[in-house]
């Protein structure tokens, strides 16, 4: 599944697209495969802060559990109910199944992130090792 | 040794397909100067029928034939024969934790149908497969609350069985948990709800109460849960006497029940080993220490059962788990499960009636002897009461002895203030004559008492 | 193919198994029925009461969901449901880490014996006097097996053996001071290790495994500081390697007054040829349902002793069992520096029974005996299949060896596919995917419980499973084929937790 190239990445395989001053976060396809088939996500509650690189919660296959991390910092404005019901979502579609919408407080820490292709170089890199 | 398979000859057959001269040489990498070059000094090799012997020997010195009065979180009540006959079979006995389930489902199935008993028992929507004890049980639910809520401390009703009281300060030392003790009613026995008021704010993760509490009176449960819940603290609800279900309005306004199930067909056994469960909410399972067995189905569509959720568990989450617990009690729980199918939905009712009767005749018997009198009054109990005689529990425990009767637990140790208050526990395996006899022994330490001064 | 051919294939024998059938059984709540009894109450001979007069508001009005049932009915219930279960008395049961070994018959005959089976906790000291012996006689063994000078058997598992572990050690340093911050735990370790750590309000730092699988002494030297509370180590490890170093490891950790807790998972590679307090451990705990042969029962109950050296002793959890002059022994609760209770009463007193029927039985020989026999057991299977699996790590074995899925993961088989084939063949799997630090781990302990002839079955399954795997790996991947149930989907049981019955009305 190709890399959005309107999303920027974190080295933890999260996504995040931005449409105002909303960031919409999910797992990045490379990540759901790894993890296999999604038991159970962890989300905050709305209005949590959030911090970058800071976690915010965990998605569980039947015998895993990985910590999801936050792109950005700000505040949780939305969590994507459906992933509590049908966490299968993710596996479906990484890339549409968003867990979290956040208020940026900080834009410019988007220019950390991995564009696209950094992030598909980056994921070559680390199943190549 | 006859529980080793194997002919000296096998031995060197097997030595010299390794490869290796003597069996020195498997062990040539443990350094020299730690290797034990000598026997061990333990006791030489016993025959079975010594064995046996030694452990009969013993038990005598134990002394067998007494008639208990004692309780206090661990209960001897009649254990139906089939339960040993069932947990004795080798398949049950020697098998392990259920990991492979395609082998295990009887031990599978077994658990879940405890957890499903549990719950129904407790009023809880679900319980896991089992705790180590009711003590450890309730210590790890008090931890849960923190979880759920994410607050750091608790109130604790001093009317909580001591010992485990003492559990959860270990547990949560250095958990940054500070629990504040509220002490009870003098009159009624149950925890003072002014202070259990004054206790409890914002930052109260756990109120927890056991009911029938130490003193086996029950507590006001949802006027409890009232005071916790206004704060936003979970009830925790410890249970040690499990018996009392059949009878005992459930805990339904608690957030989380930690049980003592011995008193389900499981021996006294010197205090363990015991079966401790947890039973909650349905919104909390994921903050649920223990192993879960839940239902799902094979390949072919048939019913099976798989331990589950197992990623809350230490050997997935490591340091972040939410216990360190590994095993439970399958074989005890076993026991409990067999227990409380032998006696059944009307059964547990029976038994439980007997219990209180013979309670309350004990009760009333007891006290009507001159000097004596129930400490607690006012809230009723369910198979314990309190008893003053009005004098040192020393000076008639003998007495009670020579007719082969084992008297109430002296409280003192634990509640300095109750005195000479001893706590006292009639199961349906007590008899009338038992408890006529205690009366006239405690009757006649009174006169002589009397005369004495 | 005809239809004689097809009924006898499924007759066909695999190894030391053939098929049989198995009774289906529902759930007791969907057999029973409303009046159906298996219990009878002997006549109330005492008044009887009104519950509802007695208790008020607190009468249960709704009996909870109990089955009905009769007496044979739950008899053949849980006997048929016994039938489901693999176990030691059926074969070999090769869990790695577990030591599955025997049972004796004869410790659940001394653990019934009315005397010991019906005591009361609180019932007085002179009453108690014949299970104090049985008690002190246990601890007085186990000093003597692991080499320590003091222990408390209150732990009721090994998890709870490690907690209270850890606990000594923090109460030391803190009375040494200051508790310290960090407890340093191998990547090759159960998970309990760094989840105990973690209860105990200590941060866990990962310590790498060097090339062959022990601990790398340099890495340690530089790991442990002055904010270092212990190593939690394992010994032999859970590759089934004995840390041949292992004095300089006590050494390194305690010139910085850090101490060595030893997990004592794998004690039955060590009884009578070795004991942990000779070689610089402080502090360890046992597991009498692993090595002293108590019933593992479907998943408990364990029992975990902790042994310390003397300089512990003081922070044991109270009780602590001492002997008077007089030759009697009592419950000592007053010791100021106890770091208190860690379960209510005792501990787990059925199982000290049976461990101690278990040493009995033995003797010193018999324990020596039984240590060699199981690292033998070990050793012998690693020689006859180190030519099909490949070994990892090419250190010597003791009780265990530890094998990886490389070659038969290259076809796309793993280790738990093997292992489920495994059950076809009547075996038990090992362990699976454990220690981490080996990809497609395979994890084989025999135990001395096995004779010549079983081992041989076993190595015959496992060779004819790697043919398998080169020529048929569809059959391996979608083992077992000869279960009462198939593959179970765990997916589902995770997404959707179904964690009890309910009446389908509900």
């Amino acid at each position: 599944m190709p890399y959005p190239a309107n999303y920027r990445y974190t080295r933890e395989h999260e996504w995040i697209s931005v449409e105002g001053s909303i960031g919409t976060i999910g797992i990045t396809d490379y990540a759901q495969k790894s993890l296999g088939d999604i038991v159970y996500v962890d989300v905050p509650k709305v209005g949590d802060k959030v911090t970058a690189h800071g976690t915010f919660g965990s998605v569980e296959s039947v015998k895993a559990v990985s910590d999801l991390y936050c792109p950005v910092s700000g505040t949780v404005t939305a969590v994507n109910d459906e992933l509590k019901t049908s966490p299968d979502r993710i596996n479906e579609d990484a890339h549409s199944a968003w867990i979290i919408k956040v208020e940026l407080s900080d834009p410019a820490e988007l220019d950390k992130l991995l564009d696209a292709a950094a992030y598909e170089a980056f994921v070559m890199e680390e199943t190549a090792a | 040794m006859r529980y080793l398979p194997k002919s000296d000859a096998e031995r060197e057959q097997m030595l010299a397909e390794i490869g290796a001269r003597s069996i020195d040489d498997l062990f040539a990498v443990i350094p020299a100067e730690y290797r034990l070059n000598r026997d061990l000094d333990v006791p030489r090799q016993h025959a079975e029928s010594e064995i046996i012997d030694y452990f009969r020997n013993a038990a005598t010195k134990n002394t067998v034939g007494y008639y208990s009065f004692l309780g206090a979180g661990s209960y001897r009540h009649y254990r139906p024969v089939i339960i040993d006959s069932l947990v004795q079979r080798g398949e049950f006995l020697t098998s392990y934790t259920p990991y492979q389930a395609e082998i295990t489902q009887g031990t599978l199935q077994a658990i879940f149908e405890f957890q499903t008993m549990i719950a129904e028992l407790t009023g809880m929507d679900v319980a896991n497969a089992s705790m180590y004890d009711g003590s450890t049980g309730t210590a790890e639910a008090v931890m849960m609350a923190v979880r759920v809520t994410g607050r750091h401390k608790a109130a604790v009703a001093r009317t909580v069985h001591p010992e485990y009281r003492e559990v959860l300060a270990t547990y949560t030392k250095y958990q940054g948990l500070p629990s504040n003790e509220v002490g009870f009613d003098r009159r009624t026995g149950r925890i003072d709800l002014a202070a259990l008021e004054a206790e409890v704010s914002e930052e109260t993760a756990a109120v927890l109460v056991q009911s029938p509490n130490f003193f086996g009176v029950i507590e006001d449960i949802p006027a409890i849960a009232q005071i916790a819940h206004a704060k936003g603290a979970l009830l925790v609800v410890a249970i040690t006497e499990a018996i009392s279900l059949g009878i005992v309005r459930p805990p339904f306004e608690a957030d989380i029940v930690a049980m003592e199930a011995q008193s389900c067909g499981v021996a006294l056994s010197y205090g363990g080993p015991f079966c401790g469960v947890i039973a909650t909410k349905e919104q909390y399972v994921r903050q649920m220490p223990g192993r879960l067995v839940g239902q799902t189905v094979d390949r072919d569509g048939y019913r099976g059962f798989v331990l589950t959720l197992s990623t809350r568990e230490q050997h997935i989450r490591r340091e972040k788990a939410t216990s360190n617990i590994c095993t439970n009690q399958a074989l005890v729980a076993l026991m409990a499960t067999i227990f409380l199918t032998v006696y059944g939905k009307e059964g547990l009712r029976e038994l439980a009636v007997h219990n209180l009767a013979k309670a309350d005749y004990a009760a009333r018997t007891l006290s009507a002897q001159r000097g004596a009198r129930l400490v607690f009054e006012g809230a009723p109990s369910f198979n314990e009461f309190v008893l003053d005689t009005g004098e040192a529990p020393e000076l008639w425990t003998p007495r009670l002895l020579d007719v082969n009767i084992a008297g109430g637990v002296p409280l003192r140790h634990w509640y300095p203030e109750l005195g000479n208050a001893t706590l006292w526990c009639a199961t349906e395996v007590i008899t009338r004559e038992n408890i006529d006899t205690a009366a006239q022994v405690l009757a006649a330490a009174a006169v002589e008492v009397q005369e004495a001064c | 193919m005809t239809q004689e051919s097809k009924y006898m294939s499924n007759r066909r024998s695999v190894g030391k198994v053939r098929p049989h059938p198995t009774q289906n059984e529902a759930l007791m709540f969907e057999k029973s029925a409303p009046g159906k009894r298996a219990c009878k109450m002997p006549p109330l001979d005492v008044p009887a009461v009104d519950p509802a007069s007695l208790l008020g508001a607190d009468v249960r009005r709704e009996a909870g969901l109990l089955p009905e049932l009769s007496e044979i009915e739950i008899i053949r219930h849980f006997t048929r449901l016994s039938t489901w279960n693999y176990a030691i008395d059926l074969g070999m049961y090769p869990l790695g880490s577990c030591t599955m070994k025997y049972n004796p018959r004869v410790n659940e005959v001394v653990a019934r014996i009315p005397g010991l089976a019906e005591a009361h906790p609180y019932r007085i000291r002179s009453h108690a006097q014949g299970i104090l012996e049985i008690i002190d006689l246990l601890q007085r063994c186990l000093l003597e097996i692991t080499g320590m000078d003091a222990i408390t058997l209150q732990p009721a598992a090994g998890a709870h053996g490690e907690m209270t572990g850890i606990l000594l050690v923090r109460a030391w340093h803190e009375s040494q001071g200051r508790p310290r911050k960090k407890v340093i735990i191998p990547d090759s370790a159960h998970g309990t290790n760094p989840a105990t750590a973690a209860i105990c309000g200590y941060a866990v730092e990962n310590l790498r495994s060097n090339a062959v699988g022990g601990i790398d002494l340099e890495a340690l030297a530089r790991q442990v500081d002055e904010d270092t509370a212990a190593l939690m180590l394992t010994n032999p490890s859970t590759l089934g390697v004995f840390e041949n170093e292992i004095h300089r490891i006590a050494d390194i950790l305690h010139a910085r007054g850090a101490l060595l807790y030893m997990d004592g998972a794998n004690m039955n590679a060590l009884v009578g040829k070795v004991r942990p307090g000779d070689f610089g451990v402080d502090v360890m705990h046992l597991n009498l349902h692993k090595t002293f042969s108590t019933p593992h029962g479907g998943g408990g109950p364990g029992s975990g002793p902790v042994a310390c050296k003397a300089f512990l002793e003081p922070f044991l959890p109270i009780p602590v069992l001492v002997s008077e002059a007089d030759g009697t022994r009592r419950w000592d609760y007053k010791r100021a520096q106890s770091i208190g209770r860690v379960r209510a009463y005792y501990g787990n007193v059925g199982m000290f029974i049976r461990a101690l029927a278990y040493i009995l039985a033995n003797g010193p020989d018999g324990l020596r005996q039984t240590t060699e026999d199981a690292v033998l057991n070990a050793n012998y299977i690693r020689k006859k299949l180190e030519d099909v699996y490949e070994l990892p790590y090419r250190t010597p074995s003791m009780h265990e060896v530890v094998f990886s899925d490389r070659k038969q993961a290259a076809k796309g088989v793993k280790t738990g596919d093997i292992a489920k084939r495994l059950i076809d063949y009547g075996f038990h799997p090992y362990t699976v995917s454990f220690p981490l630090i080996v990809p497609g781990a395979l994890m084989i302990e025999p135990t001395e419980s096995e004779s010549v002839q079983e081992l041989d079955l076993f190595i015959d399954a496992m060779r004819s499973i790697a043919r398998e795997v080169d020529e048929d790996p569809e059959l391996v991947k979608t083992a077992p084929h000869s279960t009462r149930v198939s593959r179970l989907d765990e997916v589902q049981a995770a997404r959707k937790p179904v964690l009890r019955w309910r009446p389908a009305s509900q």
